[in-house]
């Protein structure tokens, strides 16, 4: 077993920084996300369609487009991943980093086997023979609670329903024993009754492993329940940090407490609607000086467009970029309509 | 609401892969009329090595256009060659070019294709135009310019089909590649630490080898017609070689005095076509798992 209390830093992501050349010109899709992770923590990153999150975990992963510029640093166990050759990305990716994607129907190559597509990452990073590979595998899929695997080992993914791929693709991900997994919405496509299953399942082996993991949601309940830290993001930067449980406690964000307001509630009343935020995300070709949230917030004043805000701490290790969370964070229980 | 005892599907017979190939490919229909028709032409070719009724090459212009009978069983040519020596002698130089041009096309055209699929950039572009640029030529002209400078025969039709069929495997190859590049597997193998030589040989390969497939007896079927026009302006196969195609052209003279002489050609260059079609349209089906359980 890896040592839980391993209190090293594993990943520590400073003033990152994304510029993706689009059609419309060049995007500054990431800017000033920092954040660190030990072995064992738990992070979620939260936002809508479009606001970063997916990037940066691509960039976290050496995958970005070749014309991607990315500034700041990634630093996985001390080593700086940004600028690293693609050469030697490729013994860091599957092997230390590894990801689980959103889309199970299609992650997985219908051409061959799922045998073989969880034993190479064996092969290739750990040196399995053929014989010990396909042991593994087997051994793996049975982890991931896929019945019969000895027998199933040898089926294509065309013979699994989306729950079962979902658990290959997670046993692919974790073949290599992983320090760092990140999970991109890993249940978005899945029915919600396979949803709590995949994502506990997810939680047992990050415990058992001691891994760090990154799980990227616009759930809020799925990183409420799954993550020990949190990131909400938007407009390509993150607006408020913290502890989930200190985050869900007191938002700071006026944006946070827009997606809050906005969730579907149990008991409501028959024939309410569901707050939204007025408005629509910016396009990052063209994002605002100031506060990226300013057109869309209700609080919005003169020296939010005036210059990017800073991160204001507002609770131990509970960060917010927001100039005006004096305002944002009085009457929180009538602001969030709990 | 939800219950939270949803079952998971599972499919009922868990599928064996590669055992019971052949067992699947027998119960193929296309795959085995095609896999019958290709045989027959193979059979024929390999025949006319040790055998053949009359010899292919022997003028006896006293029996020129006989109908059938029981000494020339599908008649004779104008200068009185036995015309079912000339089909099996011909399906030599039919199998020869096919096989050959089709050779040269995939090889460098997949090649290129995928390199343009996996490296983008200029690369691509580079590819791209060049395959262009010689898609501008008709195979035609590329073999009387071959042919110029080094002498016309059945080497030079082959080599310039050959190159004409490079740029159309190029760019199936780049179309279909890139497609599968932009698939979500693709992503997650790069994510499990794969190269681009790995994941094009064994990610982007396989899955477009059924359009390869097609395309090979597309091609297959072309290089066949191509060599027919290269042998009638004489580029192609030289007297007295006969090909199938050169049979076709000497007959369109002839139409309307013997038309039957243009139907045994135009047969034999229609089942070698349609027996490949048939045949790529099985192998198609049988190389992909997906299609292999409704079979």
């Amino acid at each position: 077993m890896v040592n839980v209390a391993n209190q090293n830093i594993l990943l520590d992501v400073q003033n990152l920084g994304i510029r993706l050349n689009t059609s419309r010109g060049p995007a500054q899709a990431v800017r000033e996300v920092s954040f660190s992770l030990r072995r064992g923590e738990t992070l979620g990153l939260v936002g809508e369609s479009g606001c970063g999150k997916s990037i940066t975990a691509l960039a976290l992963m050496g995958l970005l487009p070749d014309s991607a510029v990315v500034g700041g640093s990634i630093k996985l166990a001390e080593r700086e991943l940004v600028g690293l050759p693609d050469a030697d990305y490729c013994d860091i990716r599957g092997n230390r980093i590894s990801m689980i994607f959103q889309e199970p129907m299609t992650a997985l190559n219908p051409m061959h086997t799922i045998g073989r597509q969880i034993a190479e990452p064996l092969r290739r990073h750990k040196g399995f023979s053929a014989a010990a590979a396909r042991k593994e595998a087997i051994a793996l899929l049975d982890r991931v609670g896929l019945p019969d695997a000895a027998r199933r080992v040898d089926a294509y993914p065309h013979q699994f329903s989306g729950g079962q791929r979902q658990r290959v693709t997670i046993a692919i991900a974790l073949a290599c024993q992983p320090d760092l997994l990140i999970a991109d919405e890993p249940t978005t496509a899945l029915d919600v009754t396979i949803q709590g299953q995949i994502l506990d399942l997810i939680a047992d082996l990050v415990a058992e492993r001691g891994m760090a993991m990154i799980l990227i949601s616009h759930d809020l309940g799925v990183i409420a329940e799954n993550v020990q830290k949190m990131m909400v993001m938007y407009g390509g930067t993150v607006v408020e940090s913290g502890i989930t449980d200190a985050v869900f406690w007191r938002m700071g964000h006026p944006y946070t407490q827009g997606l809050f307001r906005a969730r579907p509630r149990l008991g409501a009343k028959k024939g309410t609607r569901l707050k939204t935020i007025a408005g629509t995300v910016p396009e990052l070709a063209d994002l605002p000086t100031g506060c990226p949230f300013a057109d869309r917030c209700p609080l919005v004043e003169g020296r939010c467009r005036a210059a990017f805000p800073a991160m204001v701490r507002v609770g131990d290790d509970h960060l917010v970029r927001c100039v005006r969370t004096d305002v944002s964070m009085m009457n929180l229980p009538e602001v969030l309509g709990a | 609401m939800s219950t939270p005892d949803t079952a998971i599907s599972m499919p009922a017979v868990v599928q064996r892969p590669a055992t019971g190939f052949w067992r699947r490919a027998l119960r193929h229909r296309s795959f085995v009329a095609g896999g019958a028709l290709v045989l027959l032409v193979l059979f024929a070719a390999l025949l006319s090595l040790v055998w053949t009724p009359w010899s292919a090459y022997d003028i006896d212009i006293a029996a020129k256009l006989k109908p059938p009978s029981s000494s020339h069983w599908l008649g004779t040519d104008v200068f009185g060659r036995d015309i079912v020596s000339l089909l099996l002698v011909g399906a030599r130089a039919t199998i020869a070019v096919g096989i050959i041009a089709v050779g040269i096309g995939l090889s460098f055209g997949v090649c290129l294709g995928l390199l343009a699929a996996a490296r983008k950039g200029w690369t691509e572009e580079l590819i791209m135009r060049m395959s262009d640029f010689t898609f501008a030529f008709p195979a035609v002209l590329s073999a009387i310019m071959l042919a110029a400078a080094v002498g016309p025969g059945m080497v030079t039709s082959i080599t310039a089909i050959g190159i004409f069929q490079i740029p159309t495997f190029v760019r199936v190859t780049r179309a279909s590649a890139n497609a599968v590049w932009s698939r979500e597997f693709v992503l997650a193998a790069r994510a499990s630490g794969k190269g681009a030589f790995r994941i094009t040989t064994e990610h982007v390969l396989p899955n477009i080898l059924s359009v390869l497939v097609v395309q090979a007896t597309i091609g297959f079927a072309l290089a066949i017609l191509a060599e027919a026009a290269l042998s009638y302006l004489g580029l192609g196969t030289q007297p007295p070689q006969p090909s199938w195609g050169r049979m076709l052209n000497e007959a369109q003279t002839l139409l309307f005095q013997a038309p039957s002489l243009a139907v045994y050609p135009g047969v034999a260059i229609a089942t070698a076509v349609l027996g490949l079609n048939l045949l790529g349209d099985g192998l198609r089906d049988l190389l992909d798992p997906r299609l292999a359980r409704e079979r």
